[in-house]
This record gives structure tokens, sequence and C-alpha cells, in this order.
């Protein structure tokens, strides 16, 4: 061991050979004791920059020395101002990249282990029954949240807590969005973890009305003219799958990654008493390289499968978290680097039984900075497969954009709303997260809602 | 949770509910369709809307029992709710939401097979509801398979009733009639609208075809979600790839690949068949299901 405090307190997860058979969480989280000793490494910086680092600004070495001091019911209550899923966010937030990344002991060392620690403090809370503490009175003002996702929960409850009434509107039968129908049970629990802090929400005074689809079942129009709505929230994420527009696409046996983790995560298709099926084969490949790609392929993984995830640029450039792959590597996954799909080739009955692919090679950097990966003539080879998962992306559901007066969205069909405020271009109408970014993290999509209850705060206030 | 207001069999294998869900019955329109579920670890099961009733917030479904999912669905009753009922999704119908002018100038045919009668019936009681007589083909396999025809007769043009069997009225397949009436009655039709089984649909506009009347069908492919997040609904319709929850479920019926989307259906068939062996066998299944584990 190295000299004390240069190192974080290592975590304890599941072996894995005996993981890779089940859907229970990977990681098993801190003890009491162990919580205790990390905590201790925190500097307490007078000018904390881990805290810039965060989207929606947790106060870190406020919560950290609670938890030093062993009151971890203080230590909820900070985190608690700050943001609405802290369960959610100490087990998927690129934590290496943003707050931890800043840590001064990072410099030399290991980062204190942010994360982790926000994660044990959220499941001691919960642990004890503690909730999050309400705070104004109603102010009789409604305001409606499309959509139950990070974005929405994190917008909802800061609404709730300044005094709002917050109804928000789910178009699947449960809340969640992506926390329920994306990841997966083995890193972010159900019933426990994402249904509680759920719960936490509308022990605030937020209702949640599921199976309404905004756009369908009613507009934002009608909510702000029938149903007395002053002001709207658009969370509704980028939900609409990417496919490759290659040939043999539309074989028995491929599927977005959107379908397969849905099936899986909200239909609970790997439980043996679920109605909803899910296919099985014995080979599957998954194309894409990033967090979704790695879900997908433990999915496929724990569900019997011998997987291969084909990405088309390099290792350096996986867009994944390092932990992810880390972790799908140890279950046994395969990647095939630099390599890229051409054409899905099926066998007399039209189920999937290879994928032609191409090899790639780095060139000049393009639009995104990394080096655009190009096809290497004459180097097609066929990956023996019965399943194809495509994870490359989602766009946002142009329902809610074409269906509402005046909001306007951009090229990529996501709406466009002011980065401080998530003020659209319809007055009373705010939005972010997927929606207004495209594909990103749960963190960032929080930070929007957070933002954006802000500002429609602000907007009453000038009314 | 929806409450099933009134049930009643048509059939021992198909059964129509109304069901109170107040949001589906105020804007839903005939095309389009909702997605339900019968409890907390059931299928979402696409459905298309038969009829509603805005004021009294109902909405109609007419089920078939073809695996797990729908006998469970047939076992309920009367006063039980349903755990969800969300809709209305999909596009409506185009004749509902076309010029009503130019709909009223053409002659239209509708050509229900099975159960496909239950989301023909809406669009034919709407056109009648705004003047416009269309003539309605109805087919299955027997007489006893033949369903909603009261309800239609009030509402249609021509009725035309046949039977595989010609166990009632004509004996023959819907394209027969479609042949007989353009070729020996010398009817003329604009437009042809074709719900029912894929296959059915399949040889109706190949038939149509033959004949050059445009004819639009209602794909009712695997789904899961139902607002175009899943792709698994997905079919190819002339050169493009459609979802068929979002830019369907009605399509020109001359682009669409039924070949295609009749495999894609086959899809689960062997885990369905399992699923519902295990069902109906309850605590006397042992094994063969692929579920429970007996049979490993």
């Amino acid at each position: 061991m190295a000299a004390p405090g240069f190192e974080r307190v290592a975590i304890s997860e599941q072996e894995p050979a005996v993981r890779a058979k089940n859907f229970d969480e990977v990681c098993l989280g801190y003890t009491e004791e162990e919580a205790v000793v990390e905590a201790a490494r925190c500097l307490n910086c007078k000018n904390p920059r881990c805290v810039q680092g965060c989207p929606v600004k947790i106060d870190i070495p406020a919560f950290i020395t609670a938890v030093k001091e062993r009151d971890f019911k203080g230590a909820y209550d900070k985190i608690s101002e700050s943001s609405a899923l802290p369960a959610v966010c100490g087990r998927v937030c690129p934590q290496e990249t943003q707050c931890e990344a800043l840590c001064v002991r990072g410099i030399k060392g290991d980062a204190v282990a942010i994360g982790k620690l926000e994660r044990f403090v959220a499941d001691r809370a919960r642990e004890e029954g503690i909730k999050p503490s309400k705070t104004a009175e109603s102010n009789g003002h409604k305001v409606a949240v499309v959509g139950s996702g990070p974005a929405g929960l994190t917008c909802a409850g800061d609404l709730a807590k300044m005094g709002y009434e917050v109804t928000i509107f789910e178009a699947l039968h449960e809340a969640g969005g992506v926390l329920t129908y994306g990841i997966p049970e083995f890193r972010l629990p159900k019933d426990t973890v994402v249904a509680s802090e759920i719960e936490n929400v509308k022990s605030l005074g937020v209702k949640i009305e599921t199976n309404v689809v905004i756009g369908k079942s009613v507009t934002i129009d009608e909510l702000m003219e029938d149903e007395g709505f002053e002001a709207v929230f658009i969370g509704s994420g980028a939900g609409l799958p990417m496919f490759m527009k290659i040939p043999g696409e539309n074989a028995k046996g491929v599927f977005s990654a959107n379908e397969y983790l849905t099936r899986s995560n909200l239909m609970k298709a790997f439980r043996p008493d679920s109605d909803t099926p899910i296919f099985r084969p014995a080979k599957v490949a998954v194309v894409g390289g990033g967090n979704v790609a790695m879900d997908a392929a433990r999915t496929a993984l724990r569900l019997g499968a011998e997987v291969t995830i084909v990405y088309r640029r390099s290792e350096a450039e996986l867009p994944a978290r390092v932990e992810e792959v880390h972790h799908a590597k140890e279950e046994g996954i395969k990647f095939e680097f630099l390599t890229n799909p051409v054409e899905i080739l099926e066998n007399e009955e039209h189920f999937v039984r290879a994928m032609k692919c191409v090899r790639m090679e780095l060139g000049e950097p393009d639009a995104s900075g990394r080096r655009r990966p190009v096809a290497i003539e004459g180097s097609e080879f066929e990956l023996e497969t019965d399943a194809v998962i495509m994870a490359l992306g989602t766009s946002p559901n142009p329902l809610i954009s074409s269906t509402t007066k005046g909001l306007e969205t951009n090229k990529w069909k996501c709406i466009v709303a002011d980065e401080e405020t998530g003020a659209t271009t319809k007055e009373g109408v705010y939005a972010g997260g997927d929606a207004v970014t495209g594909a990103a993290t749960v963190i960032l999509a929080m930070g929007a809602g957070k933002a954006a209850a802000k500002g429609i705060d602000d907007y009453f206030k000038n009314k | 949770m929806y409450l099933i207001k009134k049930k009643s069999v048509l059939h021992q294998s198909i059964f129509l509910m109304d069901v109170v869900a107040p949001r589906v019955a105020k804007y839903c329109q005939p095309g389009q369709f909702v997605i339900i579920r019968t409890d907390e670890l059931g299928e979402r099961i696409p459905l298309t809307v038969c009829d509603y009733d805005r004021d009294a917030g109902t909405v109609t479904i007419v089920v078939q029992i073809v695996g797990a999912s729908t006998e469970k669905l047939s076992k309920m009753q009367e006063g039980d709710y349903i755990h969800d009922f969300v809709g209305p999704l999909g596009c409506p119908s185009e004749l509902v939401t076309d010029d009503l002018e130019e709909v009223a100038k053409k002659k239209i045919l509708f050509v229900a097979g099975g159960l496909g009668t239950a989301p023909v019936y809406p669009q034919v009681k709407w056109l009648h509801e705004h003047g416009i007589e269309a003539d309605v083909i109805v087919g299955a396999k027997n007489k006893d398979l033949i369903i909603l025809e009261d309800e239609m007769r009030k509402v249609a043009g021509n009725l035309y009733i046949t039977t595989d069997d010609g166990s009632y009225v004509r004996k023959g397949l819907v394209t027969e009639v479609i042949s007989d009436l353009v070729e020996k009655e010398g009817k003329k039709y604009d437009l042809c609208v074709s719900i029912g089984p894929m296959i059915m649909m399949k040889f109706c506009v190949m038939t149509t075809k033959k004949y050059d009347i445009p004819t639009i069908v209602s794909m009712n492919p695997i789904m899961v979600d139902g607002t175009g997040m899943c792709g698994a609904c997905r079919l190819t319709v002339g050169d493009e790839v459609k979802f068929a929850c979002i830019d369907g479920p009605e399509f020109d019926g001359f682009k669409v690949d039924f070949n295609e989307a009749m495999e894609r259906m086959k899809l689960y068939k062997t885990e369905e068949g399992r699923r519902l062996l295990e069902l109906r066998e309850g605590d006397t299944h042992h094994g063969g299901c692929g579920n429970c584990g007996g049979d490993n």
C-alpha cells in the first residue's frame, strides 16, 4: 500500500464470474467504517474545486464533513439541498470527469471517492427512512412537467420545494424515464434505489400521472389553456433510436438497444415471471461504444450469451465510462475495435446468422475532434452472431415539438432552449435534458432541470 | 387503474370491453390504437380502438385470445381494473383528417378480416356520421367468427359477408368478393381500406392493385412502448423504414413489404406458445414452457 491518504478506500464488488450470471448490483457500496475513513481523506478545501465540477452544485465538502462526523442525516440534508436523486447519481454519474476530476487529492494520488460517498449517504438515508424536507408553503401556481426522467424529476422536486403545485406526466406505465427503461438493474436497482428516489420526489408533493403521452393524450397548449397549468417544463428525453441503414437491418434478431433494454429493464423480461419475451440467443453482437452499448452487452451476457462489442474507433475513443468498460471486460465481453458493420446476413429463416464488417483505421480528426475512422479496403470479414443490438445513439422524439404551437426546434429536432433558464421560444414553456441537448448524461439532464426550475420561478416572480 | 365498465363475449376466443379512460376517450380518432397492460408483470399489448364515447369517457376494445397476455385479459370481468391503458397512439386514419369534401367524392370500400372488423367499424361509423356511405366486406373463417355484424349493418352502405367455409352468407375469401364486386357487379371504387391479418391484407392488396384501387392497410407488428422509442415495429414501406407506432399504423398497402413484416411477427412465436401453455396448465404444469425450469 502507498502512503496513507493517497489511495482511496477500495469498494467491494460482486466477483465477475458470479455477477455475470445474475442481475444483482455489481458494486456493493461502502460500509459505514469504510465511508468514514474515505471521508477523512477530504481536505475540506476553502475553495472547493469539486463543486465547480458538479452540474447541480452539491456542497460536497460540507456533506463529506458530515460523513466524517457520522452525521449521516446531516450529510443527506446537505446533498438534498441540491440533488433530488443522490442514490442514482452516486451510481451513474461520471464523477471521474466531473467533481472527482477536479479534486485536489487527485493531483498526487486518488481523488476522494465523492460518488461512492454520495451513494453511501443516500443508501443510509433510505435504510433509515429519512426523507428530504419540504421547505415552502404552497404558492398556488400549477406547473406541468413532461417526462419523469432525471430532468423532469429534478425540475419537479425543486419547484415543489419552492411551493409550486407540480404534476409530472409520464408516457410509460412507470416513472423514471431512462433510469427505469434504460439503465439495467445491475447498475441501478429499480425497486430499491429508483423507486424510492421517485417516492422522495412525491413526498415533496409532486403528483405523477403515468400513461399520458403529451402530444397524443393531450397537448401542451391544452394543458395550459384547459387544465390550468401556468408553466410547463419539457424533459421528454431523446427517445428515438438510430439504425445504421445497412442491408439486413430488419432481419429477425436485430434490435435497437432501446428495445432490448426496455424489454429487460422496464418490462422485466429477464425475470421468469414477466410476460414480456426477450430474444436469448447464444451469440450477440452489440454495435457502439457508449454506456448504452455496455449496458446492452452486459445484459445479453447475463441472459446467457457470448457477447462481442463492435466499435468503429479504437479503445481510446470509447465514449463509455472507464468503469463500465472495465466491468464489461472483467465479465468476459469481447471487443472488436476499429470495426464497422456493413451488412447483416440472414439464414434461410430470416434470422441473423452473421454480420459482415470492415476493419477501420483512424484518419484525420473530424468535427468532434476525434480521429475519423476510415474503412480499410478489402478488409471485409464475417462475424458470426445470432443477434445484433444497435447502440448508436438516440434523437429527440418530435411528438411534442410537432404538436406545440410556437415551439422552435433546431435541425437535429432538439428543442431550442436558453442554457441558463431553460426558456423556449414559447412563453411559459421551458425545456431541458436530452430533449434539448440530444443524448447526454443523467447528471447533465438534472442540471438542466434545476436551471429550468429557477428559470420558471423567476418567470412567475417577474410576471 | 382503468375500470372495465362493460364486457361482452363475442365468440369463445373474442371479447369486447368498454374501459373507462377519459384522456384517451377525449382525443382518440378512428385508426388510432391504445396499449394496455393487465397487471404488474403484464406485457404491453397494442389494440386498435374499436369505438369511443367521449361523454362517458370510455373506449371500446375488441380482443382475440392469441397468447398468455390476451388470455389473462379475457379472464377479467366487469368491475375489474386494467393496470395500464395508454393512448391514443399512432396517427388517425387519413379519412378523418383529410378534407371532408374530398373524402366525400370518393367511393370507398372497406375490407375487414376477422378481428379487423373492430378497427374498421369506427372508420365506417365516422364516415356514416359525416354523411358518407361506404361499402364493407367482412370475412371470417366461419359464422361464429363474424363479429359486430349488427353494429356494422347500421353504419355501412352495402355490407357483404363471406366465410371461408360457407357457414354464413357467401363462401370464399374476401379477395373473391372484391373481384366479384368489381368484375361481375361493375362497382367502381376510388379507395380501399383493408384491415385484418397480415396475410389477408397482403392478398387484398394484390387484388386491388390489379384493379388499380389505392389501398390503405393498418399494420399491427410487434411493439413495446408504442411511442417511437424502441423500433421493434419497424417496417419497410417503399424505400423507407417506418415505425408503425408513430408513422402509422396505416400505410399505403401498395408500398408495404408484407413478407418482411410477416417474418418479423414470428420472432417470439416459440416463447409466446410456451407462455400460453404454462398459463393454461396452471398448477398441473410441469415443464415445456421454457420459463419454469421444469423441463431443464
